[in-house]
């Protein structure tokens, strides 16, 4: 399941990513396999969204969304 | 002693630099990026003194932006101006993990190092409970916990300052080598550095760092090359290596009661309405109506005093200077340029105090994320908002506050197409022209004709710089991904000294770096209006002195006569007439030409030099409009100032770039001339165009 696909108030714990680049960038910013994200809202026109992850607000858009994979729950 | 303070975004870290160095600031230029180098100075409890260097905010050493890359250079090259003996590095201890991803990558450089844990107490209150001496203990450095709003601590950690060790003592992070051990000991023998990680961090960014030579950069991509080096899939491995060991050193240092979340929870809750889909948008356009008024009105009154100190201290300096050149350069040229400096002072500051304002209170990163959606689709920023609203009022402060774009690509459209929104220099140009040509009539009893062609003028300024922006997007190419990931930072209490400092540092960064070119061009714009070839002014003086004339006019009018002939026989005047051929197909004459000249002073000059023109006493708008009217022709008798004559000419008005203030404030943001020249060309342009089209149509 991609991070993208949850709705607001849904939780998941990274797996890993699909884009290398983007990766790379997202685990400096927290976003590392293991750790556990909330979604906490989507933007008004639906993009971007707001997630919690290493306990502070990540916003970030559903495309770079898209490349973090989460754990089957 | 030269101390360099990093950190990550919103950790306080100018809030730091502030209580370290107050007013003793001083900001220059970094070659080759736009980054401002901001430099304080303090003195030590000991007597040293202290040169601080305050670093753009970063994540890591890997930029993400152009600019980002100075922290590496500056950092990594010793033989850097600025390269530190010490650095501080400032962290939030309510985000520590992240925070310390940075810290080791300092540490693998072995500079001496300090962190200042700010926060403290909001990490107590989020349920998190840090052991600084295990802390300390772990990575080997002296940590000192501060709190930069409420100035607690800030004593211990000049102490610390004074202590430091000036040999690199923190403990290895992660094991540099091992990452890429063949390449990382070719590139330290092939530019003779000692230290690993900065080899490694060479290798990810030969390509963008200033201080090796073009010929080393080809040796390393040789290098990288033959070693097969894969530099994102090493980054990740390095970073994954970063967070364990900070994993390590935190189960030590910190426990988290899991009890309370309390902080964070309240940002939850005014995030709820804050970026709600109505309520969210409702605040957020109240704010930023209020931004305008504040701009437009507030700024008036101060705006009107600098006027009249100018006015007055011309005076002044006319009864008491030996009237003649000098005189006349001094007060038209130098003072008159002066004052065309000083009267941005209240929209800048008052710009930058609302800036200053919603940047430190967090909202900033709730409009962008708001409205990124939106400004996406036309290549600007969420943040393009802000500025896009501020030059309804001007555009040079607007200019200034694009600062906080961090992609460099949505910032320089952002500057590109800020000049297009109608400002209120524009203003007095509209309402001459539309007075003269939309009559004052009301249709469907309503609407008012001049009120609606107002509008329009407006409307196509905006519409114009969001069709500019989105051709940009399609044309400016970009070594950047377009990417978006931004912290959502805790709400704040903005801090009223930081406002203040920031208001104070604008002005001066304008006054002082804009101001040159400012000055410069009023008094080349003076020449050019006050002089022409000799004895022609003398000569077209002269014949308003014959009898005829003195008979038939008031001394009065002689002189507004006098003063036309002398602007006509200027080399603006000269000039006016050298483009009238160009200008023509737009409906204007010599005498429009020399306004349009002129006007690049600033554009409100076009209702002055048409007072000037048409031997209007004063620039009583009343007058200079009946002048206008009753204007002709000089070969076809017929009226100038036709509907077609004057919609050509608020669509100039409209688009072209006659501001020099703007052409001085873009060089200095950009620091090149490559974009003001793009954007007077561009802009003039356009303004050609549509006041042809216009013209050629409506005549």
């Amino acid at each position: 399941m991609k991070l993208s696909q949850l709705e607001p108030g849904q939780s998941g714990i990274i797996k890993e990513f699909t884009d290398l680049e983007m990766s790379v960038k997202l685990m400096e910013m927290g976003c590392l396999p293991g750790e556990s994200i909330v979604v906490e809202r989507y933007a008004p026109f639906g993009d971007p969204i707001a997630i919690t992850v290493s306990g502070y607000q990540l916003s970030l858009r559903k495309k770079e969304a898209s490349t973090i994979i989460l754990q089957k729950p | 002693m030269k101390v360099a303070l990093v950190g990550n975004p919103n950790t306080g870290k100018s809030t730091l630099f502030n209580v370290l160095t107050g007013l003793r600031q001083k900001i220059g230029n970094f070659p080759g990026v736009t980054v401002d180098k901001k430099v304080g100075f303090f003195r030590l409890p000991d007597g040293r003194n202290v040169q601080l260097l305050d670093l753009p905010g970063t994540y890591s050493l890997y930029p993400k932006s152009k600019d980002e890359t100075i922290v590496f250079e500056v950092l990594a090259d010793k033989k850097h101006p600025v390269h530190p003996d010490l650095v501080i590095i400032i962290a939030d201890a309510s985000n520590l993990k992240r925070n310390l991803l940075l810290y080791t990558q300092l540490a693998d450089l072995k500079i001496p190092v300090i962190i200042a844990l700010n926060m403290m107490d909001m990490a107590r209150k989020g349920g998190i409970d840090i052991d600084v001496n295990e802390l300390s203990k772990r990575l080997g450095v002296q940590v000192v916990p501060i709190s930069a709003r409420q100035e607690e601590n800030i004593d211990k950690l000049k102490e610390a300052i004074s202590n430091a060790s000036s040999v690199a003592l923190q403990i290895d992070t992660i094991e540099v080598e091992a990452l890429a051990p063949e390449l990382i000991s070719q590139i330290k023998h092939e530019l003779g550095i000692a230290n690993s990680y900065a080899a490694l961090q060479i290798a990810h960014q030969h390509q963008n760092i200033h201080f090796l030579t073009a010929r080393q950069s080809q040796r390393i991509s040789e290098l990288l090359d033959q070693s097969l080096f894969y530099s994102q899939k090493l980054q990740a491995e390095e970073t994954i290596a970063r967070y364990s060991f900070i994993n390590d050193v935190l189960f030590d240092a910190v426990t988290i009661r899991k009890e309370e979340v309390i902080k964070e929870s309240i940002s939850n809750r005014i995030d709820e309405v804050l970026t709600h889909r109505i309520w969210g948008f409702t605040i957020f356009f109240g704010i930023l109506f209020l931004i305008f008024q504040a701009i437009f009105a507030w700024s008036e009154f101060p705006m009107t005093l600098i006027e009249n100190f100018f006015v007055w201290a011309a005076g002044i300096s006319r009864t008491w200077l030996p009237s003649g050149v000098l005189a006349d350069l001094l007060i038209d040229g130098v003072l008159a340029g002066l004052g065309g400096v000083l009267i941005f002072i209240p929209q800048i500051a008052i710009l930058f105090a609302f800036i200053s304002i919603l940047e430190d209170t967090g909202y900033m990163a709730r409009v962008t994320f708001m409205m990124d959606r939106i400004m996406k689709k036309v290549g600007l920023s969420g943040k393009s908002v802000v500025p896009m609203i501020g030059s309804l009022a001007c555009a040079v402060p607007s200019i200034m506050s694009t600062r906080n774009i961090e992609s460099w690509k949505d910032r320089i459209i952002t500057i590109m197409v800020t000049p297009l929104v109608s400002c209120s220099a524009r203003l007095p140009v509209y309402t001459l022209l539309i007075s003269l040509v939309v009559p004052d009539t009301k249709v469907w009893g309503l609407i008012n004709m001049q009120g609606l062609a107002m509008m329009g003028m407006y409307l196509i300024g905006f519409v114009s710089a969001i069709l500019v922006a989105w051709i940009m997007k399609q044309v400016i190419r970009s070594r950047e991904r377009g990417y978006f990931i931004m912290e959502l930072p805790v709400y704040r209490i903005p801090r009223w000294s930081n406002v203040a400092l920031t208001m104070y540092e604008k002005v001066k960064t304008f006054v002082f770096e804009a101001g040159k070119v400012i000055i410069a061009v009023s008094i080349v714009l003076w020449v050019l209006a006050t002089y022409g070839p000799p004895g022609r002014q003398a000569a077209a003086q002269q014949q308003y002195l014959s009898q005829d004339y003195v008979q038939k006019y008031s001394a009065e009018e002689i002189q507004s006569l006098q003063s036309s002939a002398k602007l006509e026989n200027s080399y603006a005047g000269i000039l006016g007439k050298l483009i009238e051929p160009s200008i023509k197909p737009l409906g204007f004459d010599w005498k429009i030409g020399i306004a349009l000249i002129t006007s690049f002073a600033a554009r409100e000059v076009f209702v002055g030099t048409m007072a000037t023109i048409y031997s209007v006493n004063g620039d009583d708008q009343q007058s200079v409009r009946q002048k206008m009217s009753r204007a002709r022709n000089d070969t076809t008798g017929q009226p100038v100032f036709t509907v077609a004559v004057a919609w050509s000419l608020m669509l100039f008005y409209a688009f072209a770039m006659q501001c020099m203030s703007t052409v001085a404030i873009v060089y200095r943001e950009t620091k090149s001339w490559k974009w003001p020249v793009i954007q007077i060309v561009y802009m003039t342009g356009m303004a050609y165009l549509a006041g042809l089209i216009v013209y050629q149509i409506l005549k």
